[in-house]
């Protein structure tokens, strides 16, 4: 792959990496959520592809095709399924209004590149000039979570801040050891399904799942 | 292979399996006991083993141990003994009173050895990779242990715990990514960028600009499972939500286990930055959590929160501790380390019997226990006594050691801040238990006053603790060399 191409898809992967996050934001129906989680899982997938492809390492050839399908398959499936489990395809009503949560972006945006300037210093390659892009992911997850107020909500938010810091591992140094690589992945798929679990109990005890409705626990 | 450094993570792993394949019944009740037994006793032969000589590694250099890990073990198999030896009478009593099912308590048994086993594997773990995925574990396999009642408080404290501590862990693990950029620049091999023997070795070649944000990173995130302010605001409700033996684990071991972490972090830190930095971040979660643990303990209403707020308290103690830094203020830590385990077991196992026979865990609710039950309440109060560092325990020692070192390392106005809310919390937690212990019984009709007892296997487990952690105290002789070490290996100079 010449060097202008692998830049530019490089860019292409990272483009859909961040706008899936953005849509998050966006979009408030838990249904489209979950299918914007999977393109988002797809899109990490590809960037996974593009440096194995880039640095010739068939090992991290099989790592993308593992990322890809843990995130863009079997973690969008869980969600979906619990979804559908609770029955809640409802809005998500959140705390903070559309236009001011897509201003947050461009602040958490900002924020992202001040923070990874020493990154980026340390080793200014066309991979670790994109680190923000994915930091930027990992803070809207954040935002996500404290924003949104039905659990599923939540546990999107998580998934997208989870998203984000597998890319910065993989954009600066192709990721880390495999055997930590994998623990990394298994404990990502438990605590999903353990928060899935917890919402179908969540639901049996409150009849909803409205994380307003969590104050029995309190000083 | 290294049979010694396996045998801290496969003896409850087996016992994991037993219960799962067996079930929790008569036989299999005491199970978790004598692995727990056996986790001791592999603790106090690795830590012979390791004192003042090389550390040993096992599993092709996945699993090492000096003698900072070995202690460790030990304070792991001291807290799990204690717990898994008063297990079967709490069970015993939650199946009587159809709280739990015989299901559930096949899914408690398996679910705790997992536990203990994870919490082992976390201070054996070479790398800060596994030591990281190890932490991530325990609060997989603890939800569902906080989540055992299906009460709606139940539900909703496993809830928050799952999310809050997935993101802190989830922050730290950034932290550890960053490390692995800046260990694989200075020139470390790829596949073992994450050893934190070779990071300690090479942290001066570590890239300032990187590891500051790893750092801070690593230390919020890591703080949140050791209940460290700001990211403390889990604790509580899992605390006081979880089964009292499982309360025990979490408060005396997994907290102390996650603050290991912090000290891996720092030594590899103040290699790579200097003292300061990671010094600062940890006074201020210090006084951040002392302030915390004393307002809310001052107006608390439910004695198991109370118990989880003294959690956070002790905490903060030991980042205080951690913050000096020196060996002194080290060793002084990890045997803090032990004695709060031990009193909080004590206490939270105390409380799990007190629960089961009132129904409530609101203070106002007891008044009076020691004429109702004498053995309870004189276990309860000495175990108070210890918490707030009162002579003879453990605790007084080390929170001495603890002072005296934070003076010497120029720290004074800290521990002068530390030292006021320790008042306002002695104050707080004296006048809760003076009602709860000595307070007058309620009287007139339907007021429970018959006397309450507790099972033979329960107040064995009650006074066995709190008699170590007053031999300790007295005399910390079979631990000196051990803790001596350790505090070394720590990066106490």
């Amino acid at each position: 792959m010449s060097e202008t191409a692998y830049v530019q898809l490089l860019d292409l992967a990272c483009g859909a990496f961040l706008l899936a996050a953005v849509l998050v934001l966006w979009r408030r129906r838990l249904a489209v959520i979950a299918r914007l989680f999977a393109v988002q899982g797809g899109a990490l997938a590809g960037l996974v592809a593009v440096l194995a492809a880039h640095q010739h390492s068939a090992e991290l050839g099989a790592v993308a095709v593992a990322v890809g399908l843990l995130r863009a398959v079997a973690l969008p499936v869980l969600v979906r399924r619990a979804l559908e489990a609770a029955g809640e395809l409802r809005e998500t009503q959140p705390l903070v209004n559309v236009a001011s949560s897509l201003l947050a972006a461009a602040v958490l945006a900002l924020l992202a590149y001040a923070v990874t300037r020493p990154v980026v210093r340390l080793s200014p390659s066309p991979a670790t000039h994109a680190v923000p892009v994915a930091l930027t992911v990992l803070l809207l997850g954040f935002f996500v979570l404290v924003t949104r107020r039905r659990a599923l909500a939540q546990v999107a938010g998580f998934l997208l801040m989870d998203n984000g810091i597998t890319a910065i591992a993989f954009l600066t140094t192709a990721g880390v050891p495999l055997v930590v690589e994998l623990g990394v992945s298994l404990d990502v798929l438990l605590a999903v399904l353990v928060l899935q679990l917890l919402t179908t109990r969540m639901r049996a005890a409150f009849g909803s799942t409205d994380l307003d409705e969590l104050r029995e626990l309190h000083d | 292979m290294d049979a010694l450094l396996l045998a801290p993570v496969a003896l409850p792993a087996l016992a994991a399996a037993g219960y799962a394949v067996a079930g929790w019944r008569r036989a299999t009740a005491w199970l978790g006991t004598l692995a727990a037994f056996g986790l001791l006793g592999s603790g106090i032969a690795l830590a012979r083993a390791v004192t003042g000589s090389r550390p040993r590694v096992a599993l092709g250099g996945l699993l090492r141990a000096d003698s900072l890990s070995a202690y460790m073990v030990i304070v792991i198999g001291a807290v799990a003994l204690l717990a898994m030896a008063a297990s079967p009478a709490y069970l015993a009593a939650e199946l009587a009173a159809g709280h739990t099912s015989p299901r559930a308590a096949r899914r408690y048994g398996t679910l705790t050895q997992a536990f203990v086993a994870a919490m082992n594997l976390a201070v054996l773990a070479a790398s800060l990779g596994v030591l990281w995925a190890a932490i991530e574990a325990t609060t997989i396999l603890t939800a569902f242990l906080v989540g055992h009642r299906h009460t709606r408080g139940a539900v909703e404290a496993a809830w928050k715990y799952v999310v809050v501590c997935s993101v802190g862990i989830a922050l730290a693990f950034l932290g550890i990514v960053l490390v692995n950029l800046a260990a694989v620049h200075a020139g470390l091999p790829a596949g073992q960028a994450l050893d934190w023997a070779d990071l300690t070795v090479k942290g001066h070649a570590l890239d300032p600009g990187v590891m500051r944000i790893a750092v801070a990173l690593l230390i919020l995130g890591l703080g949140t499972k050791a209940g460290l302010a700001p990211m403390h605001a889990w604790l509580p409700d899992a605390h006081s939500q979880a089964p009292a033996p499982v309360s025990a684990l979490m408060s005396g071991v997994l907290l102390s286990v996650a603050f290991y972490a912090i000290l891996r972090t720092k030594v590899i830190a103040d290699a790579a930055l200097g003292g300061g930095f990671a010094r600062t971040l940890l006074l201020v979660a210090a006084l951040g959590s002392l302030a915390v643990a004393a307002g809310l303990l001052l107006a608390q209403r439910d004695y198991k929160r109370m118990l989880a707020y003294s959690s956070i308290e002790h905490m903060g103690l030991l980042a205080l501790g951690a913050a000096a830094g020196s060996r002194l203020a080290l060793a002084a830590v990890l045997l803090h380390v032990l004695g709060h385990g031990l009193a909080k077991t004590v206490l939270f196992l105390g409380t799990g019997h007190l629960y089961q026979a009132l129904g409530s865990s609101r203070i106002d609710s007891v008044r009076g226990l020691a004429g109702r039950a004498p053995l309870l309440a004189g276990t309860f109060g000495l175990g108070l006594c210890a918490l707030l560092g009162l002579p003879p325990f453990s605790l007084f020692a080390s929170e001495l050691g603890m002072f005296r070192a934070g003076f010497a390392a120029g720290l004074g106005w800290a521990v002068t801040i530390a030292l006021a809310s320790l008042l306002v919390i002695f104050a707080a937690v004296a006048s809760h238990a003076g009602g709860m212990l000595l307070g007058q019984p309620p009287g007139g009709p339907g007021a429970a006053t018959a006397p309450l007892r507790l099972p033979a296997s329960a107040a064995t487990a009650l006074v066995a603790g709190l008699v170590a952690c007053a031999v300790l105290g007295v005399t910390a002789w079979p631990l000196r060399s051990l803790l001596d070490a350790a505090a070394a290996a720590a990066g106490g100079v």
